[in-house]
């Protein structure tokens, strides 16, 4: 691993997104209107301030997600990628690079996601708003590496958009969004104990009533943070240099 | 596929890889890169086992369609893949030129005509001066004005002791190379130079005595480990 490629890969996949502006403005702005979507199906009701900052953590966590999968399969269905790995680059300068550039959209994303969520829309938050944007962030950045997992993970354009069904709808079912994680029935509740994405609810939820202390939102941010670096981890283990 | 193919190539000089699509051209180059899973046998690339770490700054591979990204200009392509092997910053410039793109330096790759994209791919695998070039199918879809320049810019390369290693299905540039290997469903039929090929056939051309090689030699799957060496 090597800081300046990582770097240089970060800086090259950040190039190609500003040389698709319609893609950056799909990005930042697409989760804001599905939060405000929400907003407005509830507008008559009191569910939007319940269920509102759980939009934040679900909406950039996918589209992060599906975004840094496509882009990744992209590398790898041109060619790219081959030349990639045939070249002195470590996949772990791949994964981190990929990681930086995307993380950094995140962070854009995620502000921008907050604050129309509070701002537009009219969310009660109740604890910090930096905190919940550091949740949001978090969040949103757990969507990218997760992507990255997937595409390495998968050989074809079929295998890597089939993983979009098979891990992020079950963390979508099981995050406590349809029904309070408490009252799921035994096993799937220690499954969504297990889920990432049940964590980063938890945490919204959490900062948005204000319920919780700092230490909670804090142990949920290192569960979220564990998940991040073992999806690098593993992301860049699987990466195969050799391939059929 | 590949079968019991052994075979070792010399440093230096220009060899062909030539034979019918699907032959098994792109197998052996993807094997001797190292990117390729290789079942059995071994490939040994300029002293080392094929696609060990230290190879990766030695070796430069271009694959069959332009291995480049669409949405970056030329320039950026190329200073990315600068900053992956670490090169000097000039080394952007030497490549440009050696492939005729300056012209097109800042446009992006998405709007350059095929034989353009494929001359900004070769031009990433010229950087850092590799030793062993792998070059798969480089002149497909090339105006001949276009192909006869980049055969003399692989015969300049070849004379400063880089060995190149270019596969073709077509088979009149097998006059161009120093040495043939010609090929046919995982097996290497011949490997000779272009003279010796059409003396020890008799043909009047490199199509001709690839006919007769095919009717020499009727297809056979014989023993299915490969063991090849390369420079």
């Amino acid at each position: 691993m090597n800081l300046q490629r990582t770097l240089a890969t970060a800086g090259r996949i950040l190039t190609q997104i500003r040389h698709d502006p319609r893609t950056i403005a799909l990005l930042l702005v697409v989760p804001s209107l599905l939060i405000g979507l929400v907003a407005w199906i509830f507008s008559n009701t009191t569910t939007f301030s319940v269920i509102g900052p759980s939009m934040i953590a679900l909406f950039p966590f996918v589209v992060m997600f599906l975004v840094t999968s496509i882009t990744t399969l992209r590398e790898r269905r041109t060619g790219t990628l081959e030349r990639l790995l045939s070249m002195p680059l470590g996949k772990g300068d791949l994964i981190l690079g990929y990681t930086l550039a995307f993380g950094l959209l995140a962070v854009l994303q995620s502000a921008v996601a907050v604050g129309f969520a509070v701002w537009v829309c009219g969310l009660t938050i109740s604890g910090s708003i930096w905190l919940l944007l550091a949740v949001a962030v978090a969040d949103a950045i757990l969507g990218t590496t997760m992507g990255l997992l997937a595409s390495a993970f998968a050989n074809t354009e079929f295998q890597v958009v089939q993983f979009m069904p098979a891990l992020i709808f079950p963390q979508i079912l099981l995050g406590g969004i349809f029904i309070a994680r408490s009252q799921l029935p035994d096993g799937l509740r220690q499954i969504s104990d297990w889920l990432p994405l049940s964590h980063a609810i938890d945490a919204m939820q959490a900062v948005a009533t204000n319920s919780q202390d700092a230490a909670y939102i804090g142990g949920e941010l290192l569960i979220i943070g564990a998940w991040i670096v073992g999806s690098i981890v593993v992301g860049s283990v699987t990466l195969r240099r050799r391939t059929p | 596929m590949l079968h019991g193919l052994n075979l070792s190539i010399a440093r230096g000089g220009v060899v062909g890889l030539l034979g019918p699509s699907g032959c098994g051209k792109t197998t052996l180059m993807r094997s001797i890169v190292g990117v390729q899973v290789v079942k059995s046998g071994s490939v040994t690339v300029l002293g080392e086992s094929a696609g060990s770490p230290s190879l990766r700054h030695r070796v430069g591979y271009v694959t069959q369609s332009a291995s480049v990204y669409d949405d970056l200009t030329v320039r950026q392509n190329l200073q990315y893949f600068r900053a992956v092997l670490k090169t000097p910053k000039s080394d952007v410039d030497r490549v440009i030129d050696a492939t005729d793109l300056g012209s097109r330096a800042g446009q992006l790759v998405s709007s350059l005509s095929g034989g353009e994209r494929s001359r900004v791919s070769l031009a990433g695998a010229l950087l850092g001066k590799p030793e062993l070039l792998v070059l798969d199918e480089p002149t497909v879809g090339l105006d001949p004005v276009l192909r006869v320049e980049l055969w003399s810019l692989f015969h300049r390369l070849a004379d400063q002791g880089t060995t190149l290693l270019v596969s073709s299905h077509v088979m009149d540039e097998a006059t161009r190379c120093d040495r043939l290997l010609l090929m046919r469903d995982g097996e290497v039929l011949a490997d000779d130079t272009p003279a010796g090929l059409l003396a020890s056939t008799g043909a009047p051309d490199t199509e001709t005595a690839f006919l007769t090689l095919i009717g020499q030699r009727p297809s056979e799957n014989g023993n299915p480990s490969s063991d090849e060496r390369g420079a």
